[in-house]
């Protein structure tokens, strides 16, 4: 019989006020084996840890169960108390009677008897807990980066430089992301590729860092320290260590009309394309949608005039096999798609465009060499409306119900940089709300409205309507006059809200990393664990966690690496000891387990057992590789004969607490 | 067909090729069939049948006879090679131990259901066309087969052998069945009827264990019902509601590893259709994950231990329970 002392906390007013913790401990002083049983204010606190050590020593516990938060929370706090005072610390159980209970019901009686329920089950499970000992498994010394955009770099970045090695997987051809299409960066204006292509120069440069391009991540198996990972390098039909990126075989390819992607589809590129001057890695792309060549074996012109001999027409998707110790997620961006916001005209018009477009129309590298020209004419434009908030903040459904918070600074920009150049164009932005609240933002703003003369109006654009003459109808509401306004526009651009990208949830289907309802990657703990994934081992960085602009992405970017470097730098991880174990006299070996096991942490072995008419018989059956083993619990619920266990959470374990609830002692 | 299977199995006898044959034989009665090891030309010749009574799946005898040293020959109905397929697949049966000769089947009578049919002191049977004929005390009756065959036989999924190393006749099709017809009537049921239906079907049975004895998807090493470590064991003898729970419990761990073979309601004693309740399951399974048919083949993933892109949301399972 276990000897059990339990302790239930007040959390402050967080249980208390809900629960009546007094009679918590007394109805709970009775269950069998429980031989203490206090309530306290803050358990957690050194006072309420030190009650816990002392009543293990002066009562001689064998048990501890923990009335309190979250086991996510302090599991490990009573853990290592139980552990100093000499008891062995996975005989402690927490019942969570916080998130679980106080926080969720309003009524007292209700709230308490729900906290006893809960408390006698962790008491039943108690009963059947045994020690367990922690083993260790070796760290690989290797991190991964998904995703090659300004985030990924300055992580991959940040990592090599403490000296681990750091591999780049980018799904496009070159590493730079969504800040290479960008022209100024707010609040200060500087040129997105003179900041951004030295950064790239340097990852390509580094010696401790490999980049992926045209690359993507197939399959991950393993775990924290631990993680195999296949790459897919997608073919590009050129081969990357001959290719010096000399743009002779762009030059020559014939085919002409591919909308390129770099400018948005707003201009062409050939068949056989580097994405833009400054590419990283410098090496072209076949795309076999339109090459003829590979359509249908008639060209070849790029083969024959690359000097370097790297067209290679029978390339093949590779896969590479590698090992990680972490692995940083950094997938980023896109804006929506605006098929439901037919209201501003987008599909009508080629004036009326994306905040991303108006950054390649306005970059010198873009289609129009930077000067700011309608699409649909060439001429200039001299009146520009600018429409925030294009599916952020959008509780209608066809939008985003979140703030994307880079709109209301890039617009600012698009606004004053247009005046700056164009003082003769008038220039509207129609807003919901403001929001600047970085450094140097606020300023930035006013000085788009005060010193440029931007008209921002609050309201928001009801509907754009291309007219015969080319001009847009844009009628829109002044919430502050409480008038309708109806301005004759030549150009409309929408702040159109952020999205994930879509390769986000397949990844993490891969990873086991979990998302929000938005796919953005859910952080451990919204303020104190914002750059780690709940699942051990995987970091986040940049917009992949929620939108963020240039100088809050590098922040967080360099948060990622720092705990990634923190993983890296220990030889040895502490493993879980809650790990699953199979029982070889009941086990049928029919390989149920193996097939959901996520880690591969299982095997079959031939024994030989003796049989009750004593003969022998051979039977296969399953054996747990316990340093693999994460301890999920996948196999015992796959086993169909209850062989399969998980120390700490044993199938009897379970039914004990369930009884418990039940009450069926 | 009797005759032919003793000559082919005493040529494999007699030149090596297996040491023993898994075949059936009779018991008290002509109808009494049992499955049997014969391991002469004699023992044949003496004991083997192969009859319209004939309906024992042989599969789950393997599991502890290909362990044995010696090659064993076994004769596999299509139903049955579906479970055997399935025990491969689930590494019971050791394949390079048996030599399989697929059957043809149209249909298994029982002695019991000809009896409450009116066909009284059965000394034996043949088959005419469409019909049974029985020889009994009283002179021979002839029977419609469609009249006399189970509903499992009447709703036959396939005649078609999914695994063999040797066929006798002709090879049949995979059939368009209506085995989920019933299973149709039930969900149609509200909550209330289902559970009526459920209790007055389930309070019958005398836990005679007979179901999961014969069942080759209940093949454990050790059953958790009788396992006083499982926890279970004792659970489903609580109460005589608990005592129903058996059979769900059972239906839950042959789920995506049933192949639907209806030996459980065949040697139920109270005539329990317990093979609804697994169909109920396999109708399921088809509709969340993709048409999938256990012991098809060795290879593929079953449905309930895989996980694709494609898999239905918790949330639709939960709405389609009727929990709502």
């Amino acid at each position: 019989m276990q000897r059990i002392g339990v302790f239930v906390c007040w959390c402050g007013s967080n249980i208390a006020g809900t629960v009546d913790v007094k009679a918590v401990s007394e109805a709970l002083s009775h269950e069998p084996g429980v031989v203490y049983s206090i309530n306290y204010q803050y358990m957690c606190s050194e006072a309420g840890q030190n009650l816990v050590k002392d009543a293990i020593r002066d009562y001689n516990l064998t048990g501890v169960v923990i009335c309190s938060c979250s086991p996510r929370m302090h599991e490990n706090t009573f853990r290592k108390a139980a552990a100093s005072a000499g008891l062995n610390p996975y005989m402690v159980e927490i019942a969570n009677i916080r998130e679980q209970c106080s926080w969720i019901h309003k009524d007292m009686p209700t709230a308490t008897e729900k906290a006893i329920i809960l408390g006698r089950a962790a008491i039943a499970k108690v009963h059947l807990n045994a020690p367990l000992m922690a083993g260790e498994s070796p760290v690989i010394k290797r991190a991964l980066v998904i995703g090659g955009g300004i985030a990924g770099i300055q992580t991959a970045l940040d990592i090599a430089d403490a000296g681990f090695e750091v591999d780049i997987v980018e799904k496009e051809p070159t590493i730079g992301g969504k800040m290479t299409q960008l022209d100024k960066t707010f609040p200060t204006l500087d040129c997105a590729a003179c900041i951004l292509t030295p950064k790239m120069v340097d990852c390509a440069q580094h010696e401790k860092i490999n980049i992926f391009s045209f690359s993507e991540v197939e399959k991950v198996k393993g775990f924290v320290g631990n993680f195999h990972v296949t790459i897919k390098k997608k073919a590009r039909f050129v081969d990357e260590t001959k290719c010096t990126g000399c743009g002779e075989c762009t030059a020559k390819c014939p085919v002409k009309g591919v909308p390129n992607e770099f400018n948005l589809g707003m201009d062409n590129r050939r068949a056989i394309y580097i994405p833009f001057a400054q590419a990283v890695p410098k090496v072209a792309t076949i795309d076999p949608n339109y090459c003829n060549m590979l359509k249908n074996g008639k060209c070849g012109l790029c083969a024959k005039v690359c000097g370097a001999g790297a067209i290679d027409y029978k390339q093949q998707d590779q896969f590479v096999e590698r090992e990680y110790g972490a692995i940083v997620v950094a997938t980023g961006f896109n804006p929506i798609k605006l098929d439901q916001f037919d209201e501003f005209g987008y599909s009508q018009s080629k004036d009326v465009i994306t905040s991303l477009e108006f950054e390649r129309l306005t970059n010198a590298a873009g289609p129009t060499s930077g000067t700011l020209l309608r699409p649909s004419d060439g001429k200039h434009p001299h009146t520009i409306v600018f429409v925030q908030c294009v599916g952020s903040r959008d509780t209608s459904g066809c939008g985003k119900t979140y703030c994307s918070r880079i709109c209301c600074m890039y617009t600012a920009k698009h606004a004053m940089l247009t005046r700056e150049k164009y003082p003769d164009t008038d220039v509207y932005v129609f807003y919901i709300d403001v929001r600047s609240p970085g450094k140097n933002y606020d300023e930035f703003y006013r000085r788009a409205v005060e010193q440029y003369g931007v008209h921002y109006i609050k309201g928001m654009v009801g509907k754009v309507a291309p007219r015969a003459d080319g001009k847009l109808m844009v009628q829109a509401s002044d919430l502050i006059a409480g008038e309708q306004l109806h301005i004759e526009a030549d150009l409309v651009v929408l702040a159109t809200a952020i999205e994930p990208d879509k390769t986000a949830r397949p990844l993490a289907t891969m990873l086991t990393a979990s998302m929000d309802t938005n796919d953005f990657f859910t952080e451990a703990h919204a303020k104190l664990r914002p750059v780690e994934s709940p699942t051990a081992g995987i970091f986040l960085s940049g917009a992949c966690q929620g939108p963020k602009d240039i100088p809050d992405t590098v922040s967080q970017a360099g948060a990622a690496a720092a705990k990634v470097i923190g993983l890296l730098a220990k030889d040895k991880l502490t493993t879980n000891p809650c790990v699953a174990e199979s029982n070889e006299l009941m086990c049928n070996g029919c390989s149920s387990c193996e097939k959901v096991c996520p880690y591969g942490a299982i095997t079959y072995l031939d024994k030989e057992f003796r049989m009750p008419d004593r003969t022998t018989m051979v039977r296969r059956v399953a054996s747990v590789n316990p340093a693999v083993c994460q301890g999920c619990g996948a196999c015992t619920v796959a086993c169909p004969s209850g062989a399969m266990d998980l120390k700490g959470f044993s199938n009897s374990q379970i039914m004990a607490e369930v009884d418990a609830i039940c009450q069926m002692k | 067909m009797q005759g032919m299977m003793i000559a082919r199995a005493g040529e494999l006898l007699e030149n090596g090729t297996v040491t023993r044959v898994l075949g059936w034989q009779t018991g008290e009665f002509v109808y009494d069939i049992t499955p049997a090891v014969f391991e002469s030309a004699e023992e044949l010749e003496k004991g083997f049948v192969y009859n319209s009574f004939c309906g024992n799946n042989l599969s789950k005898y393997l599991i502890q006879a290909s362990r044995k040293e010696g090659k064993i020959l076994v004769f596999l109905k299509p139903c049955d090679t579906y479970s055997f397929n399935q025990l491969i697949k689930e590494h019971r049966i050791v394949r390079e131990n048996v030599y399989i000769i697929g059957i043809p089947c149209d249909g298994k009578t029982d002695g019991e259901f000809l009896k409450a049919k009116g066909v009284k002191g059965i000394l034996g049977i043949r088959e005419e066309g469409d019909n049974f004929v029985v020889d009994t005390l009283y002179g021979e009756k002839t029977i419609a087969r469609e009249d006399a065959l189970p509903e499992r036989c009447r709703n036959c999924k396939s005649k078609k052998h999914m695994v063999y190393d040797e066929l006798m006749g002709e090879e049949g099709e995979v059939l368009d069945s209506h085995r989920f017809d019933m299973v149709e009537k039930l969900e149609a049921m509200t909550p209330d009827e289902r559970f009526a239906f459920w209790r007055s079907q389930l309070s019958r049975c005398i836990r005679c264990n007979a179901c999961r004895n014969v069942c080759p998807a209940c093949s454990c090493e050790k059953c958790v019902f009788d396992n006083p470590q499982s926890g279970i064991a004792q659970k489903a003898a609580a109460d005589s509601f608990e005592e129903n729970m058996f059979h769900i419990i059972r239906a839950f761990h042959v789920a995506g590893r049933c192949t639907d073979c209806g030996e459980c309601s065949r040697v139920c004693p109270q005539n329990i259709p317990l093979h609804l309740l697994n169909r109920k399951f396999i109708k399921d399974i088809d509709t969340f994950y993709g048409e999938y048919q256990a012991g098809e083949d060795t290879e593929s993933r079953a449905p309930l231990t895989n996980y694709t892109q494609e898999d239905v949301e918790p949330s639709i399972v939960y709405t389609r329970g009727g929990n709502n």
